[in-house]
């Protein structure tokens, strides 16, 4: 059973969410999305100052088995990028709620969060998969 | 669903399952990448029980197997010699890849794919009705691919004296029944190391043991990424039925001569050789993202596609075996097109290996 940690926040598309205060917000994969994918090869994120719109694909998530779009949870700019990844991809197996995040975003709302999944709703949809 | 005698072995070793052609078989014990890199710099093991060992013995059983087979089992003359050899169809497709070992002239073993067991044991059959042989299935064994630098090293800690003797010296693809073990130094993975079978009542205690030798457990995910950069063909996705053996870098595996010799398949392969057919290439792509199997690929002279593509652990960057049209844009350095995540990007043609022994080879 994968870990669902309760202080993160979810989207049905298995990316999660921290908030970090100020309307910033950090955003990764999920365990079990990486479960799913297997080995991390490659990373691409977006640029820093790109303007996302919720639900539109702004990074790929390469992996030995397959590429797999990664979706922005919320509406705002990218403020930063994980720039480990370039190097060590498997972040994102070994820590995909810590050290594997993928960027940072300034949301233009931050109330926007509360319409994501908590930890219990994501959890019942993992289990249904 | 199908299950190897070492299935709790890959449970306890905290493996996840997957599907394969009916047998439950490691994927991965955790990362298939660290232990890609298990097998290239130290030594790993595979399961691979799954796959068929078929014994042929007999008066005609020379005779049957230069009829069976494109490549020619009378070059066969060191006991325990090995051969790598596809079984053709009338039309001139792949049946099946195989090793055939060689005892003498009455005595050969066969190790074939597990995925097409049911049609290759009837092929073979088939082909073996005017011939006076005995084709059998040998169930007796399960068997482990050790393989690395050191996996020979580490293997013989588990071997007596006798075994040990037995192997010895033992040029690369020969096989060699030594006490309770058939040892063979052949494989799939580009690196030094043996395909051992194993008395399936001892599997367990032997698996055990390579572990406590510190041998790395390895699944289906690794075994494909590095047959892959060995440059060695899966059948069902580098070649089949539909395929023709010119086609798939196995022409080296087809002896014309001596012209008097019939074998399946011949004379439609001499036709496809004179008219001429696709063939097998390496592809590489240094930038960011991995080519696929199925993903089309333009070149000067016509389209073709990649048969098996990855990412490859030991050059961090992603390789493929291709199938495209004969031309000067085939040719080894040429620049072709594949449409990676709707862009067309530009991918080197390189021969179809890729790493060997741990290096890189292009």
């Amino acid at each position: 059973m994968s870990n669902v940690p309760n202080n993160l926040r979810y989207a049905s598309t298995h990316e999660w969410v921290r908030t970090d205060g100020n309307g910033v917000f950090t955003v990764g994969i999920t365990e079990h999305a990486q479960d799913l994918l297997g080995d991390m090869v490659f990373l691409d994120l977006p640029d820093v100052g790109d303007g996302v719109t919720t639900g539109e694909d702004c990074a790929v998530a390469e992996s030995v088995k397959a590429a797999s779009d990664v979706y922005a949870p919320l509406t705002g700019e990218i403020i930063e990028v994980n720039e480990e990844l370039e190097n060590s991809p498997e972040l994102v197996n070994s820590d995909p709620f810590g050290e594997g995040w993928l960027f940072k975003m300034k949301a233009e709302d931050p109330e926007e969060v509360e319409g994501l999944l908590d930890a219990e709703a994501y959890a019942g949809i993992i289990e249904d998969e | 669903m199908n299950t190897t005698v070492l299935h709790s072995a890959h449970i306890a070793a905290g493996a996840k399952m997957v599907d394969f052609f009916g047998w439950d078989m490691p994927i991965n014990y955790g990362s298939q990448i660290e232990e890609h890199h298990g097998v290239r710099k130290d030594a790993g093991m595979f399961d691979v029980s799954h796959m068929t060992i078929v014994d042929v013995t007999g008066p005609q059983a020379k005779d049957y197997l230069r009829y069976l087979l494109a490549n020619d089992v009378a070059k066969l003359t060191e006991k325990g010699k090995a051969l790598y050899s596809g079984m053709i169809n009338e039309s001139g497709g792949v049946v099946d890849d195989l090793i055939v070992y060689y005892f003498d002239e009455t005595n050969y073993r066969l190790v074939v794919n597990s995925a097409t067991k049911e049609k290759d044991i009837n092929w073979l059959n088939k082909v073996a009705a005017p011939f006076d042989v005995n084709v059998k299935e040998q169930t007796a064994f399960a068997m482990i691919a050790v393989q690395g630098p050191h996996a020979k090293e580490k293997s013989a800690t588990l071997f007596t004296e006798a075994q040990k003797e037995a192997v010895a010296g033992m040029k690369p693809f020969f096989g060699v029944q030594a006490e309770d073990l058939f040892i063979a130094t052949t494989g799939y993975t580009g690196e030094t190391g043996y395909e051992i079978m194993v008395p399936k009542a001892r599997a367990i205690e032997f698996w055990n043991g390579l572990l406590a030798a510190g041998v790395v457990p390895c699944g289906l995910g690794a075994r494909d990424t590095l047959r892959l950069e060995a440059g060695m063909n899966l059948y069902g996705q580098d070649m089949d039925e539909t395929v023709s053996p010119l086609a798939a870098n196995m022409g080296w595996t087809i002896s014309w001569e001596p012209k008097e010799r019939d074998f399946m398949g011949r004379l439609a392969l001499e036709n496809q050789k004179a008219e001429g057919t696709q063939k097998a290439v390496g592809l590489v792509f240094r930038d960011k993202g991995v080519l696929r199997a199925g993903l089309t690929v333009k070149t000067a002279d016509g389209e073709g596609k990649i048969t098996s593509g990855t990412f490859s652990p030991t050059l961090g960057h992603s390789i493929a075996l291709a199938r495209i049209p004969t031309g000067d844009g085939a040719a080894v350095g040429s620049i072709v097109q594949v449409e990676m995540r709707k862009k067309w990007v530009d991918v080197e043609i390189v021969k179809p290996s890729f790493v060997r022994n741990g290096k890189s080879v292009l």
